[in-house]
């Protein structure tokens, strides 16, 4: 059976200074230590130490495929630069030059969009923090999105726990029909091209944020020459039992439902392939061709070679996948992505298609190229611009702005599935399903005791020496049945290490 | 599939109750939806940012990831 498709997504944003000194890496910084100190300040707990992260067990360098990368070309690691851990078990840090945040990692697809949701207003309460550190009229601009349109990307990565026995190479020829087709509806639109030999009144409006940077069909790197599947063999967790999938090919939603279904149908399909249910009837010949082809056309109707001579539309595919996914519910069940949020999933998937089939207008709620063409091409209407207009770019952007006042996905009409209750609170809370909560909950509980933390273990300075570290190598333990009444009833982190030395 | 298309519909958007009749004819959808937009598109008239032109050029990100 399929492990538990344990999953989380990391966002690096867009960011801009307006009124004040443009640079993003301090201004990233600034944004982050804005937000913590008026967490703090909130919290009343301004003298507590923040906790950072601990890099011990990182290695990003590390190759699914069985080999490492020479450390000279290792993707870099900032470990100058903000870090921060928050008590929901996200971790909010710079990375290059944009602020990131890494949800917590989470259960099903709904918990990943709620954490997701949660990510958006810490970013918003951010922004907010951050323009009363600046000068009058200087503020900090988000934008969740993955190019600047000018040949510049940075990602929407998402994660998922794989069985170690799975072969990678089995798994990677498998899932990339998934990662060339999804952004049917997971696409979130661009205004133009920014590939070079392709000028952008060429193609005027795509699917995808990303599809333009992808050169390769797997490898390690995430900056250049990127992969559809990545290889980054970083589990986070015992590394005999466990692999993560490192996908670095997604857009960044603005529509909760794309993000739900990117998610939740990602983690069908790898369900599927761990089980040996899907088989390889959609390998692509050419995925790197196929990935732009269909990116390239808002129409649909653009056919990719597949492995086995055929041709098919991406949506083809797509209902080709969902069609494996239904006999898979049949056979094997859902329950490796929760059996209700798996039962969701699958309508959702099969109204999406149709409603693209049919005719994508009537998607426009739910797939964020489609809401975002409706408004392009009917301000482009109203006021007679030509196709490369600025204007058309700058709604393009604007999409994405993360600010309440300025955002135009927020007026878009999107359907949510999350209320927005539900969102502020799980920008301090953990899931409950997964060892973030154990995470979450003890910096909530004990931030003075703890020194570092990270995905999979958690140190503590009770004023004994040395320091006590936690390991937390199963994503699975550490979930609120299992400790809920443990860190409840410890007093202080002294105890909780004792009584967590006697149960191991 | 067309009646779960139907129950699928948005319940919780801005514009809901505008695209979740029933059954209504395709040229009535189409004028709620062509109404939707129009509202849409003032709206956006109203929060563009105002020089377009230098925002687009302005925004200029370093490569991620």
């Amino acid at each position: 059976m399929a492990l538990p498709k344990v999953c989380g997504i990391e966002t690096e944003y867009g960011i801009v200074v307006r009124g004040a000194d443009n640079n993003p890496v301090s201004a990233s910084s600034l944004l982050i230590n804005a937000y913590l100190a008026a967490v703090a300040h909130e919290r009343n707990r301004t003298g507590q130490a923040r906790v950072g992260w601990d890099f011990e067990d990182e290695q990003p360098a590390n190759d699914a495929r069985g080999f490492s990368l020479d450390p000279m070309l290792a993707p870099e690691v900032e470990t100058t630069l903000v870090n921060a851990v928050l008590t929901n078990g996200a971790r909010f840090y710079v990375d290059h030059a944009h602020p990131e945040i890494s949800t917590p990692e989470v259960r099903t697809a709904r918990e990943a969009l709620i954490w997701d949701r949660a990510a958006d207003e810490i970013v918003r309460s951010a922004m907010d923090a951050a323009r009363d550190m600046l000068p009058d009229g200087a503020e900090i601009i988000i934008h969740k999105n993955n190019s600047d349109g000018k040949g510049n990307s940075y990602g929407c990565h998402e994660n998922y726990l794989l069985s170690r026995d799975l072969p990678f190479g089995r798994m990677a020829r498998q899932i990339t029909p998934h990662f060339v087709t999804r952004q049917v509806f997971a696409g979130a639109g661009k205004v133009g091209c920014e590939l070079f030999d392709r000028p952008g009144d060429e193609i005027t409006y795509q699917l995808s944020q990303r599809a333009d940077f992808f050169e390769e069909e797997i490898g390690l790197e995430t900056t250049l020459k990127r992969p559809i599947v990545n290889t980054r063999d970083e589990p986070h967790a015992d590394a005999q039992r466990y692999r993560r999938l490192h996908v670095i090919v997604g857009d960044a939603n603005m529509s909760e439902v794309a993000t739900f279904l990117k998610v939740g149908t990602t983690a069908i399909v790898l369900s599927m392939i761990e089980d040996d249910e899907l088989g390889d009837d959609f390998v692509l010949a050419h995925p790197v061709t196929a990935i732009r082809q269909i990116s390239h056309d808002p129409t649909l109707g653009q056919t990719v070679q597949l492995a086995d001579g055929r041709r098919a539309t991406g949506l083809e595919i797509q209902w080709g996948l969902l069609e494996r996914a239904h006999k898979y519910e049949q056979s094997c069940g859902l329950e490796s992505v929760g059996i209700d949020v798996g039962t969701d999933v699958l309508k959702r998937w099969e109204a999406v298609l149709t409603g693209l089939e049919r005719e994508p207008d009537t998607v426009a709620h739910q797939v964020d190229w489609v809401a975002k063409q409706r408004l392009i091409s009917g301000y482009q209407q109203r006021h007679g611009l030509r196709p490369n207009s600025p204007k058309l770019k700058a709604i393009d952007l604007q999409y994405h702005d993360m600010r309440l006042d300025r955002c135009l996905a927020l007026r878009a009409g999107l359907e949510t599935l999350v209320d927005s209750d539900t969102a502020v609170a799980a920008k301090s809370q953990p899931p409950t399903s997964t060892r973030a909560y154990f995470r979450g909950r003890c910096l909530d509980k004990f931030a003075a005791d703890v020194v570092a933390a990270n995905w999979d273990s958690l140190v503590f300075d009770i004023g004994r020496d040395p320091l006590r570290r936690v390991p937390m190598m199963d994503p699975l333990r550490g979930t609120a049945d299992q400790v809920a009444t443990l860190i409840d009833e410890s007093d202080t982190a002294r105890i909780l290490l004792d009584r967590l030395g006697e149960t191991n | 599939m067309a009646e779960r298309q139907q129950k699928s519909k948005p319940t919780t958007s801005r514009e809901g109750e505008s695209v979740v009749e029933s059954a209504p004819t395709v040229t009535e959808s189409g004028e709620k939806l062509k109404a939707e937009l129009d509202d849409l598109l003032d709206e956006i008239d109203e929060v563009l940012e105002t020089n377009a032109e230098d925002f687009v050029k302005s925004y200029v990100q370093k490569g991620g990831e």
